[in-house]
């Protein structure tokens, strides 16, 4: 097994390289002259040049790409010429919250999908199993920023239980949980749905497995069957689809932010998309890719470890 | 004295995507203690069903009727409480693929102690250790150490006999093997048949063994019930069977097996080829179903299908024509 | 039980009951519905809206729904809410279906011929896929809307681009698989080309997937479309869209809580339809494939 993890690992360096290279020459492709982005001034040329050589866009592309690469390594991220702070900095202060948000919304998401994913396929062709897939699909095809739209409409606007928007930091856990609690559960219901599919599938293959035959022949009751037999092997699926789906929830989490006004990284994309904030956008994306390659590279890990047969080097076939 | 097992008038239906199958038609036998009772037919013919049957282990869409007796009790009318309390105890099952009966993700000490642990309450490591013991009483060697290994660790041959293992564990009344030895090499085949003859001689289980194999019968069987589309079609004694078969679709299957060890009356040893296909039966027939396939039917056969009646001394078949006919097949003559 | 007498049964007979199977399924059967009765708006929404969709008329801005002659209401232009949503379906669709028939017709020979070739070739298809899904989809859509410039066709790219990995790892994954077949070896034996191989031999038995993948990405290019058209970088205005409508309706929530319901409803329904399709497709078609 160890040999088949570094492979994995070296495979994902390999792959977060060319990622590097590819936002880089990505921001790069981005219409406008960056000289002129940063410096909020268009016409004199003086300036222009001074502010070329002073963050080396004079200097050939590849070699900017290296100056960049060993600078992030550092932690040196550059400056946003639109608020004059360090991105890093900023990228600190943005990422717990944005994680607040997404963590909040896998957990909602595993809490509600994987119990009544379980239900629904222990009581297939059911009406309790109609109704939950039927509404694990609603889930699936609304587009969750209309769902915060809505959200907001209800519980904020008319209701008034809820704020509309905006962010409270932990300091404060009620406001703050107040705030949040809209967010996650937009973000976390497309997740639920395909939480609660991907477990009702899974379980309905072991459940029809003949090593579940085996086991109800032997007399066991129906909670050691479903529960033990079934689920175990069932778990191993799940892991890996709620791995796969971590970049949709990266992505998701980029909308909610922008509609609920909060802090996060995935506003801050927008933001510095709009305001050409380039140093800002190249580190975000990198930093999400980043994050998006080592979380594959962990469910790797998880699946090698729960699936015994990858774990124990096998006999014969 | 009671039969150790009693089916009686068994029906067994299926709902699917394209109607309705059905799949087992009245079926009946009854097994002594300690007898060895063999269903053959080709594949779909039922037989699995049957025995799935007895367990209550049928799919959902299945449908069952007609009674089942163990040692004069009728299981039917259990809850599914009071029959899991039967399963793996009083009666259990092999099945026929050990790679994928065996959950890949649990020890093989594991599921024999599970079954242990249930239905007489052993602790684990007094689980794990009875467990060592079946693992050696099935001959499989190192049973210590293999205790701890995982299904794909070990040889096809092997995993069967764990699943042999598991079943015997409790000491059961009945032991239902669905084509235990079909997944395996010839080789093992013999082995695996050793040992669940030797174990039956010891522990005194009554055995149905399903089967499509005649070698497999003539091995291990005592008495033996032919079924050809869910309905029993032959049933006697397993020599009275071989010497003087009564149905010609037995006829068919016993001449389509090559046997080296027998001396055909004609010179030319051929082998006899049944055509067709066995049917799907969607509604009760209106003729007997073997009629399309076989070489001696006439217009009583398409008026409605046969009765089981005895044809000869303690052998029964569903026949209008029953009785090894001499015109047709070579003469058997057992050396 | 009848799985083997299948497989020797003719084409056409297993495609009626390939249709039955599917017949018996009524959320299956509503998808389609749904998905025709999209396709028919899309084709004629002019015809049928009731008004010019783009007619502004500064009298009547911001009617409820059951106004007189505007059943769904007026936006903050005065245009028909319903005309809009009608005509918008348009763009939805396009972006959609563009993006993903793009995809496929991209992905699908590199899938194939990194699969059957292996060696180099698969392993920089390989790393490139890996590379361009380390991104999550949202914010390449949005970064490549950036670089292209926002309309509806660079939209459309952008979405495709990002669903190329996907369909060329079904693609690859199905013919690493059918490369081992035996009517493939007997193909090779025979001296085929290559260009036969693929296309005529392993095209038609990958289509399962492929198909039930195409029925899984329109739906998310339509939402992706949506988001793009929501933040401004997609269709621009006065062409209706239903993300655009969406960002309208979002100043105006307070006033006209109506605004923002159906243009999501709409995408929602449009969505729905074809994930139910798909569904109902996948299952038929498994239960073909999967062994």
């Amino acid at each position: 097994m160890g040999w088949y993890l570094l492979r994995r690992a070296g495979a994902s360096l390999v792959t977060l390289f060319i990622a590097t290279i590819v936002v880089f020459a990505g921001v790069r492709g981005l219409p406008g002259d960056p000289a002129v982005a940063l410096s909020a001034e268009t016409s004199n040329p003086q300036v222009l040049q001074a502010i070329r050589t002073e963050y080396g866009l004079d200097k050939p592309v590849p070699v900017q790409y290296g100056l960049w690469l060993s600078h992030a390594f550092r932690g040196d991220l550059g400056t946003s010429p639109n608020t004059g702070l360090s991105v890093s900095q900023t990228l600190a202060e943005r990422l717990p919250i944005t994680l607040e948000l997404t963590v909040l919304a896998l957990l909602l998401a595993v809490v509600i999908g994987v119990p009544i994913g379980i239900l629904a396929a222990v009581k297939r062709g059911s009406a309790a199993d109609y109704v939950a897939s039927t509404a694990a699909l609603g889930g699936l095809s609304v587009p969750h920023f209309w769902l915060g739209i809505l959200f907001i409409l209800g519980f904020a606007v008319n209701l008034g239980w809820l704020p509309a928007s905006g962010f409270v930091p932990l300091t404060d856990p009620g406001a703050n949980l107040a705030h949040m609690i809209m967010p996650a559960f937009v973000l976390g219901i497309g997740l639920a749905a395909v939480v609660m599919r991907q477990m009702r599938s899974a379980m309905l293959e072991s459940l029809g497995a003949d090593y579940v035959r085996t086991a109800r022949a032997k007399g066991m009751s129906g909670f050691v069957v479903v529960g033990i037999h079934a689920l175990r092997n069932s778990l191993v699926t799940v892991v890996t689809v709620v791995g796969l789906q971590l970049g949709a929830l990266i992505s998701g989490a980029v909308i909610t932010e922008q509609i609920f006004i909060i802090p996060g990284i995935g506003k801050l994309t927008i933001d510095s998309v709009f305001s050409r904030d380039y140093p800002t956008l190249q580190a975000v994306v990198l930093l999400t890719a980043t994050a998006y390659i080592v979380a594959n590279l962990l469910v790797d890990i998880a699946y090698s470890l729960l699936n015994p047969r990858i774990r124990v080097a096998g006999g014969s076939a | 004295m009671t039969a150790r097992l009693e089916v009686e008038d068994l029906h067994v239906r299926f709902d699917t995507d394209e109607g309705t199958v059905l799949a087992v038609n009245g079926v009946s036998f009854s097994v002594e203690p300690g007898e060895v009772l063999s269903l053959v037919g080709e594949s779909g013919c039922g037989k699995s069903m049957t025995a799935l049957a007895v367990l209550g282990l049928l799919p959902p869409t299945a449908s069952r009727s007609g009674r089942i007796r163990l040692e004069g009790e009728d299981i039917t009318r259990l809850d599914e409480k009071a029959l899991r309390r039967i399963r793996g105890r009083d009666v259990s099952m092999v099945f026929q693929e050990p790679m994928t009966s065996l959950n890949p993700i649990f020890t093989v000490g594991y599921q024999i102690g599970e079954v242990l642990r249930r239905h007489e309450g052993l602790s684990r490591s007094q689980a794990r250790a009875r467990a060592v013991e079946l693992l050696d009483l099935v001959r499989i060697p190192a049973a210590k150490q293999r205790v701890r290994e995982y299904p794909h660790q070990m040889s096809g041959g092997m995993r069967q006999r764990v699943m042999i293992a598991m079943a015997v564990a409790c000491n059961p009344k009945v032991l239902l093997a669905d084509e235990p030895t079909t997944a395996l090499d010839v080789t093992i085949q013999a082995q695996v048949l050793d040992i669940m003859r030797d174990l039956q001689h010891e522990l005194g289980t009554s055995v149905v063994i399903v089967t499509h194999d005649l070698g497999v019968v003539a091995e291990v069987a005592d008495k033996v019930v032919v079924m050809y589309a869910g309905h029993v079609v032959e049933a006697g004694a397993v020599d009275d069977l071989f010497a003087n078969p009564q149905h010609p679709y037995t006829l068919g299957l016993l001449g389509s097996v090559p046997r080296p060890d027998l001396v055909l009356a004609d010179t030319q040893n051929r082998l006899v080829e049944i055509p067709g296909m066995v049917p799907t039966l969607r509604q009760p027939p209106s003729a007997c179903v073997f009629a399309p396939r076989c070489s001696r039917a006439d217009d009583p056969c398409l008026v409605r299908m046969p009765e089981l009646v005895e044809t000869a001394s303690g052998q029964y078949a569903a026949c209008v024509h029953p009785g090894p006919e001499r015109a047709r097949q070579p003469e058997v003559i057992r050396s | 039980m009848t799985a083997i007498a299948a497989e020797s049964q003719p084409r056409v007979a297993r495609r009626g009951r390939m249709r039955r199977r599917f017949t018996r399924r009524p959320p299956a059967v509503v998808g389609l519905a749904g998905v025709v009765i999209v396709v028919f708006i899309a084709l004629f929404a002019p015809l049928i809206a009731p008004y010019d969709a783009s007619a502004s008329n500064y009298n009547d801005i911001l009617l409820a729904p059951g106004s007189p002659g505007h059943l769904l209401g007026t936006d903050d232009l005065g245009r028909d809410l319903l005309s809009r949503l009608l005509v918008g379906t348009r763009a939805s669709l396009t972006a959609g279906v563009l993006a993903t028939v793009l995809a496929l017709v991209v992905a699908v020979p590199i899938g194939m011929v990194a699969g059957y070739f292996r060696g180099w070739i698969d392993l920089v298809v390989s790393r490139a896929t890996d590379v361009v899904l380390s991104f999550p989809f949202l914010i390449l859509a949005v970064g490549l809307a950036a670089i292209l410039g926002p309309s509806l066709v660079n939209a459309a790219i952008a979405l495709a681009i990002g669903q190329v990995p996907i369909f060329v790892r079904i693609a690859r994954g199905e013919v690493l698989g059918l490369r081992e077949e035996e009517y493939v070896q007997a193909a090779v034996v025979n001296a085929a080309p290559t260009r036969v191989i693929l296309f005529r031999h392993m095209l038609p038995n990958i289509l399962g997937p492929l198909v039930v993948q195409v029925t899984v990405g329109i739906p998310a290019a339509i939402i992706g479309a949506a988001v793009l058209s929501f933040l401004g970088l997609g269709v621009q205005p006065p062409t209706p869209a239903w993300g655009t409508m969406l960002s309208e309706a979002q100043q105006y929530v307070s006033q006209a809580p109506w605004f923002a319901v159906f243009p999501g409803l709409a995408i929602a329904l449009t969505t729905l339809s074809f994930n139910l399709f798909g569904d109902g497709l996948r299952d038929v078609l498994d239960v073909r494939m999967g062994s």
